[in-house]
């Protein structure tokens, strides 16, 4: 394999690769969300306190805690607002103000608005891939 | 002249000495995490979970890319035979890299975060992090002065510079709102970034392994050899397009998960050549078993043949769903970067920093390896236990509450983290051995 084979290759690949990336930048995979700019700042407080550490959004994240994808629907405003207020055994009282309180739940029903992560409800097909 | 050249060169292994310490910070942090799985609450006022993990992460990827840079540094003089280029800036690139990293671990302590998921620090660390790794490529291309008919090596520390740099900006992309402005857009640049750059990195470390094994060998055939180069190409292509197997369960772009399955396959290619040459392998193992750096390169690529098949099982849409969220992508993580890429780093640190004549400290270190190498297959079983108890939770149709999943893992955590413990142990007979030896041999002061 010649200097000038291995650069072309090289070359071939970068392209490929910065393409790609421009087009997942230009062409997301889902629109901004009508409520996003209230779900924002949510964000950016579960970002604040490293919430990440502990909890799974889609199995991402630490797993001292649960996944908390879709808790907004499936546990309901109230029960997360009473863990957040006081805390658990293992998670500290983070002594958040109403407004992060309020912001986070904005967030939790965004992610939850976005999908599903319950690894039950995908269809494995026979050449190994899924679908939900 | 000579003794500047020798003080440049000695500049390099600061690196890989900081990378030592930082090994320290990290596995003791991981340690005091272990421990608040099995006693829950502990340090929950002081020292609480979302603290301790980036105190971990951050010092061992900090452990990670400190040291690589190190064996770079080193290598590419050796490699030439010329000094680095621009020694002060050198110095610059180490200080503002130890400067930053300080303040991140500090930052931790005062709930300072950035908030994301595996590599986080506040967004304003990562602008003398770049820079930094700016001046580190700005070295590297002055101090390696030809680029034609290179071995495959440097190839490889190249390409490692480069994409590092390109994914660790697309990491902060989610500073812009229009790329957080929803969790699947965000999360799918995210796992992009961090797919792409634990590849720049591997680059980094699995070309300094191949100058390591020519140095070893005496010979400088496979560096430049057809199939180097084509594992390079299959490599290269996995590092920009296999990353989607991260977010599989996530509903994004469907093509970006069968770009990802189909090309994730194509490591089938890897795994079939190290069992066909695992006679030839087990020779050259043999030859050079007497060699202290060879044992840490041999250790790793028992723990690439695992993980391969790990990861090759874990890129299969239909596999991955059982195992993603559970602690096998854990044992996964552990495997890549206590399994090979420490092992490695092991390598040249010995390699760099280790002072030869003493006997007595290569058999510590031996046995500092052994142990090293027994606890992380204990730790490794146990994460790959735990996973498959918590996919079978997953997958039931009402599973019990979290608490109760995690109280019936109880026995495995405990596990882990005995064997975290004998991790430790075996870590710090090595650091130990390798920088008093340092220290005997006046290595850095000369």
């Amino acid at each position: 394999m010649n200097d000038v084979s291995k650069y072309t290759l090289f070359t071939l690949f970068s392209v490929l690769f910065l393409s790609y990336s421009v087009f997942l930048y230009c062409k997301q995979p889902k629109g901004a969300d009508s409520d996003y700019t209230r779900a924002d700042h949510g964000k950016m407080v579960w970002q604040q306190y490293n919430c990440n550490a502990c909890h799974q959004i889609y199995g991402q994240g630490g797993f001292l805690g649960p996944d908390l994808t879709n808790s907004y629907s499936k546990r309901g405003e109230n029960y997360i607002n009473a863990f957040l207020q006081s805390g658990t055994n293992i998670m500290p009282n983070f002594h958040l103000s109403d407004d992060e309180r309020n912001a986070l739940l904005r967030y939790l029903k965004s992610v939850d608005q976005s999908g599903s992560a319950d690894p039950k409800t995908f269809t494995v097909y026979a050449n190994g891939s899924i679908a939900q | 002249m000579e003794a500047s050249h020798n003080n440049s060169r000695n500049f390099a292994t600061w690196f890989i000495v900081t990378a030592m310490l930082l090994l320290c910070f990290g596995i003791l942090f991981g340690l005091l995490g272990a421990l608040q799985y099995i006693i829950p609450g502990f340090l929950k006022n002081v020292l609480s979970f979302e603290k301790v993990r980036p105190l971990h992460v951050s010092s061992v990827v900090f452990w990670i890319i400190m040291s690589a840079m190190g064996a770079v540094l080193t290598y590419v003089q050796q490699y030439n035979n010329a000094d680095i280029k621009y020694p002060r800036l050198l110095k610059l690139q180490f200080y503002i890299f130890i400067g930053t990293i300080i303040c991140i671990l500090i930052s931790y302590f005062f709930a300072i975060f950035g908030g994301r998921e595996y590599w986080e620090f506040h967004p304003i660390f990562a602008i003398p992090i770049a820079s930094a790794w700016i001046l580190f490529i700005f070295i590297f291309f002055k101090t390696q002065r030809s680029f034609t008919n290179q071995p495959v090596y440097v190839w490889m520390w190249l390409t490692g510079l480069v994409f590092f740099l390109f994914t660790f900006i697309e990491s902060y992309l989610w500073v812009f709102p229009y790329f957080r402005n929803n969790v699947v857009n965000d999360m799918t640049i995210q796992w992009k970034s961090y797919g792409s750059m634990v590849g720049a990195w591997n680059m980094l470390i699995y070309g300094s392994s191949i100058f390591l094994m020519e140095k070893i060998n005496g010979s400088k055939t496979y560096s430049y050899a057809k199939i180097a180069f084509a594992l390079y190409f299959i490599s290269l292509f996995n590092l920009m397009f296999n990353w989607g197997h991260h977010i599989y369960t996530l509903p994004t772009h469907n093509y970006v998960k069968h770009i990802s399955y189909a090309v994730s396959m194509s490591e089938l290619y890897i795994i079939g050549r190290i069992i066909w040459k695992w006679k030839s392998s087990l020779s050259d193992a043999r030859k050079h078993y007497h060699i202290l750096a060879f044992r840490f390169i041999m250790y790793a690529d028992v723990w690439v043949f695992l993980n391969l098949v790990l990861a090759i099982m874990m890129s299969i849409p239909g596999i991955n769903v059982y195992t993603h969220g559970t602690h096998i992508t854990v044992a996964h993580t552990m495997g890549a970067t206590i399994g090979i890429n420490s092992m490695l780093l092991l390598a040249f640190a010995v390699d760099i920093l280790w002072n030869k004549k003493e006997h007595r400290d290569a058999k510590f270190i031996h046995w500092g390896s052994i142990i090293l190498n027994v606890s992380l297959f204990i730790f490794w079983i146990s994460l790959i236990l735990a996973g498959i108890n918590k996919s079978i939770w997953q997958m039931q149709a009402k599973p019990e509450p979290y608490a109760i999943m995690m109280q019936s893992l109880r026995p495995y955590f405990l596990i882990f983290t005995l064997s975290g413990f004998t991790m430790i142990v075996g870590f710090l007979f090595i650091i130990y051995k390798i920088l008093t030896s340092l220290k005997v041999s006046n290595t850095l002061t000369k």
